[in-house]
Formats: C-alpha cells, sequence, structure tokens
C-alpha cells in the first residue's frame, strides 16, 4: 500500500509557457485558429502600412514642401517640425511665449507633486492649484492689469462688511456661513487686487491664444469648474427643498439637452446680437462659460448616480450621529458617492477635452484648429501634409486622454479598499 | 477661474456703461482705437492663413493692410478675425469685426436683404474645370463624354450639368461629400475633371503627387465675384473702403508702384498727381484724401506699405507663388481683365 502521493507530474508540455497560452487562447479550435488568421494578418498589414508611411517612406528634413514632394512619399514630418511652437502657442507674440511656458511648467510640476500619493503638503499645494495659480496663468497669459473700476471694488468692500456686520449684529445667522460669506468676498478682493496690479507685462488678448495653450485654457477651466458645479447641481436634485429641486433639474434637463455646439454658436453669434452694440464680450470667455455650464450639467447626473448607490441607512446613520446637512454631505456621503463615480467623472473630463475641437467653428484656434490653419500655407501645402498633421495631433490628444484614463484607473484601486472584485 | 469669470462679469457689466457711444461712424470708431478689426477665413490657401512667424497673409489679409495703411500708415494696424462661414454676416453686423475680406460672393440676397454693402469685386472667381494635362484638353468644349468629380448638392453640381447640357456634350458625375475625396478621387484618376471654384482648384493642385501635369481650363462656368463687405448704413466708412479697392487699381493702371511711389510724386501726369494727393499748382491741396476723413497722402502710404492691386496678386497668388494663378479675369480692364476703377479727379 503506498502511503505517499505519488510525485507530481509535470503538466502537458501544450498547456504551459508560451505555446500553451497560443494554443488555449488563439488556437484553440479551427474557427478560433482562423480568426486569429484573419484579424493577426489584418493587423499586421495595417501596421506595416502605418510604419511604412510614417518611417520608412517619410520625409525627416526640408526646408519647405518640395522636400515633401517624391513619388512614394510618405508623412511630411518638416512640416510638423515647422508649425510645432505655433501648435503649443497659437497666436502668441514670440518674444511672450516665455510666459505661456512658465504657466505650463509651474503648472505641471504642481499637478505632479498633487497627483502622487507620496508627496507631502497636499493641502497647501491644493490652494496653490485652486487659488493662486489660476490667478498666476491669468496674469501671465493675459498680461493682467485689467483695470476694474471704482463701483466693482465699492461693491465688493460693501458685501465684506454686509457679511461681517450680519455676524456681529444677529445672533440668529448661522455664523460659519456669515464669516465664510465674508472670507469668500475678502478672496475675491484679493484677486482683483492682483489681476488689476501693473506687473509691466505687455498685454496679450484672447484672440492671439491658441494651439495646445487654448485646449488646455478652456478643458481645464472646464473640468475645474464643472466637478464643484455639478456636485452643488446634483445634490441639488436630490434636495427635499422643492425650489432648489426644481431649479437644478430644469437646468440639468435644459442643458443637457442642447449639443454643446449649440451652446457654443448661441454664444458666438447670437448673444451678440442681444447686447448693446459696441458691447464687446471676450469671445474666449463666452466659449469657456459655454463648455463649463453643459458640462457641469453632465457632471451632475454622474454624481447623482454615485449618490443614488449610498443606502438610505448610511443618510439616516449620519443623521442619528447629529450630524448637520454639510457635515453629512462632505464627510460620509460625497466621498463613497465621488469613489464610486470616478470611472464616469473622468470620462466625462476627456470627452470635455475632446470636445474642446469645437471650438474651431467660432473662431477660436484650437490644437486642431491651428493644425488645420497650416495647411492653408502655400509653403507647405503638399499631398501628405494634412494627414501628417492630423496624424500628429491624434497622438497628442491621445497622450493627454490615455494619462488621465490610466491615472483614474489608478485612483481607483487606491480607494477601492474595500469594493474590490 | 470660476473667480475670474465672475470678475470679468462683473467688469463688463459696469464697462458697458462707459462704452463708445453709439451712432458714431465706423471710420471715427477705428481711429478712435487705433487698429481695424478684419474678418478673415480661417485659412485659405494663398487667401488668408497664419504663416509660420504667426503674421497673417494673403489676398485678401493685404486688402485689409492696405486699409490700415490708408487710415494709419501702418500696415501692422489691423486685428485679424478668422471667422468661419456661418458666422461672418452676423460678425459684421454684430461689430465684431469693421469689415469682412473674407472670401465672400457677392449676391443680390446678401447686398439687399442681409443689410451689407459690397465694396467692389476684390478677386473675380468662378466655377472652372481642371484636368490632367495629358488629356490634352485646352478648352471646357472639348470635354464631350468626359467623367467629373464633383461635391454633392452643391452649386457647383448643378452648374457643371447646366453647362454640359448647354453645350450638349455628354458626361458622368462622380459625387463627393468632402473637398478632400474628391481631390483624391481625381488625383487617383477616377475621374478625368475636377470642378470647383477657380481658386480652391489651384489650392487644391498643390496638393498634388505632381502639381504640374494638372491644368486649370480657362473657361469659367459661374459667376462667383469676391469682395470686402461693410455694414449697410455707413456711408463713409463704406467710401473708404471702395475707394482703398479703387485706389489699388488706378495706382496700377497708372504704373505707380511700391518702388517708383517716390519719384512717382514728382511726375507731371496730372492723373498720378491727383492720385498721390499731390499739391495743385497754385499751392491748394488735392483734396481727395480729406474728402473721405484720411490724409492727404493716403495713397501714397498705400503703395509704400502694401502696392498696388497688381503687386498684392502676384505677391499671394500670381505665377511665381506655389499656387501660380494667372491674371486672367482679375487682370485691368485694359489688358482684357474685369477689373476696372472710376478716376480719382
Amino acid at each position: 500500500m503506498r502511503l505517499e502521493d505519488a510525485p507530481a507530474l509535470p503538466p502537458p508540455s501544450n498547456t504551459v509557457g508560451f505555446r500553451g497560452w497560443l494554443l488555449k487562447n488563439l488556437f484553440s479550435s479551427v474557427w478560433d485558429s482562423l480568426l486569429t488568421l484573419v484579424f493577426g494578418l489584418f493587423i499586421l498589414w495595417a501596421l506595416l502600412n502605418m510604419v511604412n508611411w510614417a518611417v520608412i517612406n517619410a520625409t525627416w528634413t526640408g526646408e519647405n514642401r518640395d522636400a515633401c514632394i517624391w513619388e512614394g512619399a510618405g508623412a511630411c514630418w518638416p512640416f510638423v517640425v515647422a508649425k510645432f511652437p505655433q501648435w503649443i502657442y497659437g497666436f502668441y507674440p514670440g518674444d511672450q511665449r516665455w510666459r505661456i511656458s512658465v504657466c505650463l511648467i509651474v503648472g505641471a510640476i504642481a499637478l505632479a507633486a498633487m497627483l502622487v500619493p507620496a508627496v507631502p503638503f497636499k493641502k497647501w499645494n491644493a490652494i496653490f492649484l485652486l487659488f493662486f495659480y489660476p490667478q498666476l496663468t491669468i496674469v501671465l497669459l493675459s498680461g493682467g492689469n485689467f483695470s476694474f473700476d471704482a463701483t466693482t471694488y465699492a461693491a465688493i468692500i460693501f458685501l465684506i462688511i454686509v457679511s461681517i456686520a450680519a455676524r456681529q449684529l444677529s445672533d440668529h445667522v448661522a455664523i460659519p456661513i456669515s464669516c465664510g460669506w465674508g472670507i469668500v468676498f475678502a478672496a475675491m478682493l484679493v484677486v482683483m487686487l492682483t489681476l488689476d496690479f501693473d506687473f509691466g507685462l505687455a498685454p496679450v488678448e484672447t484672440r492671439q491664444w491658441g494651439g495646445l495653450t487654448l485646449t488646455l485654457v478652456i478643458s481645464v477651466s472646464g473640468i475645474v469648474a464643472s466637478l464643484p458645479l455639478g456636485i452643488l447641481l446634483a445634490l441639488g436634485r436630490q434636495s427635499n427643498m422643492p425650489v432648489v429641486r426644481h431649479i437644478s433639474v430644469i437646468f440639468i434637463e435644459f442643458w443637457r439637452g442642447v449639443p454643446l455646439i449649440t451652446v457654443l454658436f448661441m454664444s458666438s453669434v447670437m448673444l451678440p446680437l442681444f447686447l448693446p452694440e459696441d458691447v464687446s464680450f471676450d469671445k474666449l470667455l463666452r466659449a469657456m462659460i459655454g463648455t463649463i455650464i453643459v458640462s457641469s450639467a453632465y457632471m451632475a447626473e454622474v454624481v447623482r448616480g454615485g449618490l443614488q448607490a449610498i443606502p438610505k441607512g448610511q443618510f439616516e446613520a449620519a443623521r442619528a450621529l447629529g450630524l448637520s446637512y454639510w457635515q453629512m454631505v462632505g464627510k460620509i456621503i460625497l466621498p463613497q458617492a465621488l469613489r464610486i463615480s470616478t470611472p464616469n467623472i473622468v470620462s466625462i473630463f476627456i470627452g470635455l477635452f475632446k470636445d474642446t475641437t469645437l471650438v474651431s467653428i467660432i473662431g477660436l484656434f484650437d490644437l486642431l484648429g491651428i493644425v488645420e490653419a497650416g495647411f492653408a500655407d502655400p509653403e507647405w501645402a503638399s499631398p501628405n501634409s494634412s494627414s501628417t498633421g492630423y496624424f500628429s495631433a491624434a497622438v497628442i490628444f491621445w497622450i493627454v486622454c490615455i494619462a488621465m484614463s490610466r491615472y483614474s484607473i489608478y485612483i481607483e484601486r487606491r480607494l477601492a479598499t474595500g469594493y474590490k472584485r | 477661474m470660476k473667480v475670474r469669470i465672475i470678475l470679468q462679469l462683473l467688469s463688463i457689466v459696469v464697462g458697458a456703461a462707459a462704452a463708445v457711444p453709439a451712432n458714431a461712424g465706423t471710420l471715427d470708431v477705428v481711429k478712435a482705437k487705433g487698429f481695424i478689426q478684419c474678418g478673415v477665413a480661417p485659412g485659405l490657401i494663398g487667401f488668408a492663413f497664419p504663416d509660420g512667424t504667426n503674421n497673417w497673409s494673403g489676398l485678401e489679409v493685404d486688402f485689409c493692410r492696405a486699409l490700415a495703411s490708408a487710415i494709419f500708415n501702418d500696415p501692422q494696424k489691423v486685428k485679424f478675425i478668422p471667422l468661419s462661414a456661418k458666422e461672418r454676416f452676423t460678425a459684421l453686423q454684430s461689430g465684431e469685426v469693421d469689415l469682412l475680406s473674407r472670401s465672400t460672393t457677392w449676391t443680390m440676397s446678401r447686398d439687399t436683404a442681409l443689410g451689407l454693402r459690397f465694396a467692389g469685386t476684390f478677386y473675380y472667381d468662378g466655377q472652372g474645370l481642371m484636368v490632367k494635362k495629358s488629356l490634352g484638353v485646352d478648352s471646357a468644349l472639348k470635354l464631350d463624354g468626359a467623367t467629373v468629380c464633383t461635391l454633392t448638392g452643391t452649386t457647383n453640381e448643378l452648374n457643371i450639368s447646366d453647362y454640359f447640357k448647354a453645350n450638349s456634350m455628354k458626361y458622368q458625375v462622380v459625387a463627393f461629400e468632402k473637398d478632400a475625396e474628391a481631390r483624391k478621387a481625381y488625383d487617383e484618376e477616377r475621374c478625368d475633371v475636377l470642378t470647383n471654384d477657380q481658386s480652391s482648384l489651384y489650392a487644391a493642385r498643390l496638393q498634388f503627387q505632381n502639381p504640374d501635369e494638372s491644368l486649370v481650363l480657362p473657361e469659367i462656368i459661374s459667376k462667383e465675384p469676391l469682395g470686402p463687405v461693410v455694414r449697410q448704413g455707413d456711408d463713409g466708412w463704406f467710401d473708404v473702403v471702395k475707394w482703398t479697392y479703387f485706389a489699388l487699381l488706378n495706382a496700377e493702371e497708372l504704373g505707380v508702384t511700391s518702388k517708383n511711389v517716390e519719384e512717382m510724386r514728382s511726375t507731371n501726369n496730372p492723373e498720378i498727381l491727383r492720385l498721390l494727393g499731390t499739391k495743385n499748382a497754385d499751392g491748394s491741396a488735392a483734396g481727395f484724401g480729406t474728402g473721405i476723413g484720411l490724409s492727404e497722402d493716403w495713397v501714397v502710404q498705400i503703395l509704400r506699405n502694401v502696392g498696388n492691386y497688381g503687386e498684392i496678386f502676384e505677391r499671394n497668388v500670381g505665377l511665381d507663388t506655389p499656387l501660380k494663378i494667372a491674371r486672367g479675369k482679375n487682370a485691368l480692364w485694359k489688358d482684357g481683365g474685369l477689373q476696372y476703377a472710376p478716376p480719382i479727379r
């Protein structure tokens, strides 16, 4: 009688290693093998063609279109090299481009420090990114020196005084709220003073902004503004107060029902007709407000999905502990709801980033718009210029979007402590 | 960002009260703000495009530069506002631009119902036909039985059918959705003829493997007069724009160019002296420039900075440029073209 198990035999050689993987996943039946072959060949064919066009037959150096015109020529890279600064900086005056570079570099460093969990000082970094960095960007990009007039200052100071007075005079007014408003208005006053200060920078109008800079300005402001607005709208839609609820529902349903392209078009073409003549309203600002409104409506619905996934018991338990509404929302509901909605929120961010290309219909040159404008340069009009330009624009968009998407997956894994499947 | 928007909104609302008084003429407004706002096409080869150093150039861009030279003696005092085809008229009506110099066809409905004024035909465009030289065709009338590449649902498609019917020739249409598709089909010899507005044909030719193998036939089968447009109801500004265009033509006709304008000021030809605003024999001012609210040597300023019509044409789209467009219908009337300007007197 055997007292021990027989020694385990090695698995059959055709189930292990690379060969085993191939047999299991790609050639497990005749039908699978056929599909593998057909699609494999197709992918190979497409890849070969692309490499052929983009690398092997490509033109790498040249002064103008003549370099890119020869029998069987592929991608025209000198066109990209010649136009690249314009793709990044738009029509920004050449000697002022350092201002954009500073914004991009400072923003990239601060954002990287914010996104990598190991880096300390998160709170200060957040304050910098959300309060100081936007001011830095506005002053550097536009040149600052906005010259607000006395009435505006008077209005702000009046609001600060009212907020403080309300706190002093009445015990009934909830103190944190009125105090909070005082701080908000004081911060606005600081921002106004900063923007009004003459730093000696040459003014650059928004119509000279373009390229990747403009794409980032529109999409980042849209992303940063739409999340808080969307959260507020989602909470409003769930509110017990009928007025708040109805306003939120109407806002969301109206703006979600209108295509972004229509909103942009209305803001660019129709709005000037309603305003008195001679009142010009910055075109970029109009486009930014349009994207923010539309994306916050979408954001509200995504956040509402997260809110509805929270069991009712969580709300009731929070109430039973004596938390106020905002404490309940801030400490218990939102952290869970936002974690659940992270993938969809990032989808909206990515969608928003790509939707910025729509601004080209109102004559703003985003990245894609400026790439297309470059095709009209007779110096560079060649059979392959436009395909090379579109290809490069696609690569730039893809890099940004894939970065957002990978980071969101990383964050989901980090946060999914109790949910991971 | 949110804060910024609120602030800008505030400043805009407050600033609106102190805006320029209404009903001021466009010329006065332009002089007060110190630059012209010129609506241009957002990238059209040879007509308007931003070059590598962020400068706008092109035929239609140069018209705005000529206008700026006439008013400010500085061709850089123009802000170019790229406008899509859809928003161009509203941008003009709402005052976002002072004039359109943006490949806009002069038609009756635009001239009358839309409240616009066309200051002239800066470029006579029209639908043309392009063929491969190897076809051995030198006239559109020899195209019996040809296959024609065109765009679906455009007037081009209707025009070509009218033209072939009128000349009782047979043809076959291959219609495409997009410009680039039609161009590619022609380049791959799926059709004998590519039809579009002539200026677009010249631009399309640049994107072929061998541009010199193709030929734009001389026939124009539709009228597409393109020119600068201003708002209706401001005759002073209309005059300035219109006579800037006429001055460019008159200068070419009289042989005054950017190079010889200084010498020409001391010529004996009274027509040139009137054009250049030289003082009359008795010392009194000629008064043509001041009559429309400009300086006496407004034409000298235009010519010095931008040149005459012929120079603008040759520099942007002429035979020495990659586009290689011949003057054709855009030659002066005395050379058999259509460009004709009333005299300055």
